[in-house]
């Protein structure tokens, strides 16, 4: 396993007491794997992946858990330690390119310091690096670009260079937040394609977080369902889309417009996910599962084996 | 009689740099043609969607019915006497000072009866005490059922839904459009729907125009355009939707991207991206008859 993650949690001191984020979190991914993190706004999906690399804001912090990155502990290294770590072994993308590249210095420029911080490579051969990093992702004459300031790129061309970015230093573990979310959906599919073939072509692990259960089916070989802090369903992509196994995930997916299947109406979870400060006792979807028992009201479940799945609902409780 | 109709109706921005800069760097006034000879129909009680990427002019044309902004040419004719618009940002479109209350009484101004402003909120599945309170209590879905419950207190004719669910979350989102369908099978209401997504668009809309660089290259009955799409554009848009279904089925990489407004290609602006395309799709610009604006598809050098 590249990425282990075990009973992670993230809190927030506020006035109203402390909030829990993310909520004993626990997942694993290997080499060549892409596993997809869905969920709703505030489900803690983008915390969790800002604990991994350790860049929650404060005062937010790690409460519990451990994150091992090829086996080594990374959760309690020093501030210096992790930051080398976070160039060199992990690489980030995030929703908004823009806030990724430093709009006052050329895309090769970025591309060359990047690659000279991490790796043991001359000037020109960082350059060469770099060409043959813009080159894979997809930039049309790379040589002919090299010189041009982020504002050059349009937003497709610029989540290109991101992902060029993310790699510069062959980073065992991707993480991807939202990386197709501000792009149109021509442009989409061809990141999502982008993303996959790196993924498999160089062996990283790739957390992809994302709200699109659509790229996570294009993506992902598995998929960690959250709400209110908790995976409350892990498992493989095509059996969490064709027979999801928590009510919430059986609600999430008939909500999903979809192409090609006539309907006149969605399948509707009543109601919204609670907010921190106001998370119900007992399973926290409890308040708005059709098919609840007296159990949910008091008793939090954990992840249960559910057919080649896993969820986190008293329903799969062995009897 | 239609509800609404446009009749090649355009859009020019100006965009060019200050006088000052044009005169010394010798530079012409630069022109955006945002809605290029738009035309199209609503009747009563039908939902019209456009669909297109960012700047294909969908939302201009929404401005263009809305008044808000005046055509450079042709006419829009809106036979009936109100319209009101929902938006895209449920926290930007709704006054922050203002309670609920008199939010959603304001369009009743201009009408001759005053209805309750509650019997709006139980309409959207709201409750009566929500009136008292303030935008910022309520959560994005919440709010978005405000604007609905405001455009509805207007009693309109036509309603413009300006991606009304693309900043909500999925679960939100359904409660949304299941409340809009609810919504026009009991009050008759019109849409004309505006949004990138082909999915959404797929569920509420019964006739689809599809939108590239101003220009509606598609126009057909909902079930006919996702059944078997006719422009090449209109084919790669629904071959770009991830397949939520994992069918595995072929489908061809999507290729390029929307080229710079400004300096739109020749002929068929679409034809750098079209696999189709031959020298009389670079220089003359398709007609639009039948319901496709393509040569391709009149000349039948598309396999179906």
């Amino acid at each position: 396993m590249i990425l282990e993650v075990r009973g992670l949690s993230v809190q927030f001191p506020s006035r109203r007491g402390i909030l829990t984020a993310v909520d004993d979190v626990s997942f694993s991914i290997a080499p060549g794997e892409v596993l997809g993190v869905v969920g709703e706004s505030g489900a803690g999906k983008s915390m969790t992946g800002l604990a991994v690399i350790r860049l929650l804001e404060p005062p937010g912090r790690i409460s519990a858990g451990e994150v091992r990155l090829e086996g080594r502990r990374i959760d309690n290294l020093r501030h210096e330690e992790m930051r080398r770590i976070r160039g060199r072994k992990i690489g980030v993308i995030f929703q908004d390119p823009l806030t990724s590249l430093n709009p006052l210095y050329t895309i090769g420029e970025q591309l060359e310091e990047t690659i000279l911080t991490h790796l043991p490579l001359s000037k020109s051969q960082a350059r060469e690096h770099a060409l043959s990093l813009l080159r894979e992702v997809g930039i049309p004459a790379p040589e002919a670009r090299y010189a041009n300031y982020p504002h050059h790129f349009s937003g497709g061309m610029r989540q290109r260079v991101v992902i060029a970015l993310a790699l510069a230093a062959e980073p065992r573990l991707l993480i991807a937040d939202e990386p197709t979310t501000a792009l149109d959906v021509s442009i989409q599919a061809q990141i999502i394609a982008l993303l996959k073939r790196l993924a498999a072509e160089r062996g990283a692990a790739v957390m992809l977080i994302t709200h699109d259960m659509g790229v996570i089916a294009e993506t992902a070989q598995r998929v960690a369902v959250m709400y209110a802090g908790r995976i409350v369903e892990l498992g493989p992509v095509r059996d969490v889309i064709h027979s999801p196994r928590h009510p919430y995930t059986v609600g999430l997916m008939g909500s999903i417009p979809k192409l090609g299947v006539k309907q006149d109406r969605l399948l509707q979870i009543e109601g919204a996910m609670p907010r921190l400060t106001a998370i119900p006792p007992g399973c926290a979807f409890n308040p708005r599962c059709p098919r609840r028992f007296d159990r949910c009201l008091t008793a939090r479940p954990e992840l249960l084996a559910a057919g080649t799945s896993r969820a986190a609902c008293w329903l799969h409780a062995p009897a | 009689m239609h509800l609404l109709s446009l009749d090649s109706v355009s859009r020019d921005f100006d965009v060019s740099r200050p006088w000052l800069n044009r005169v010394l760097e010798r530079e012409p006034r630069r022109i955006l043609r945002a809605v290029d000879h738009v035309s199209f129909e609503i009747s009563k009680g039908e939902t019209l969607a456009l669909v297109g990427e960012s700047g294909c002019g969908k939302s201009t044309v929404a401005r263009l019915i809305a008044g808000l902004y005046a055509p450079t040419e042709g006419h829009i004719a809106f036979s009936g006497s109100r319209l009101q618009m929902i938006f895209q940002d449920p926290y930007a479109s709704l006054n922050p000072r203002w309670r609920v209350r008199k939010i959603i009484a304001e369009p009743m101004l201009f009408l001759k009866v005053q209805r309750p402003v509650e019997q709006f909120l139980l309409q959207v599945g709201l409750s009566a005490d929500d009136a008292e309170r303030y935008p910022h209590e309520f959560s994005g879905g919440q709010r978005q059922r405000i604007s609905i419950a405001r455009a509805l207190a207007g009693e309109p004719d036509l309603l413009i839904c300006d991606e009304p669910t693309s900043a909500l979350d999925v679960s939100v989102q359904a409660q949304i459009l299941n409340l809009m369908a609810d919504l026009q099978d009991r009050l008759g209401l019109t849409y004309l729907f505006i949004s990138h997504n082909l999915a959404v668009v797929s569920l509420v809309a019964d006739r689809v125009g599809v939108m590239y660089l101003g220009r509606i290259v598609e126009l057909a009955p909902a079930s006919r355009l996702f059944s078997s799409p006719r422009h090449p554009y209109t084919r790669m848009l629904l071959d770009a939707v991830p397949d939520l279904a994992m069918t595995g089925k072929p489908r061809t990489p999507v290729a390029g991207e929307v080229p710079n407004p400004l300096a739109p290609p020749s002929g068929c602006s679409f034809h750098p991206r079209c696999r189709y395309a031959t020298a009389r799709c670079q220089v003359e610009v398709p007609r639009f008859s039948d319901g496709v604006a393509c040569h391709a598809v009149e000349e039948g050098r598309i396999p179906i």
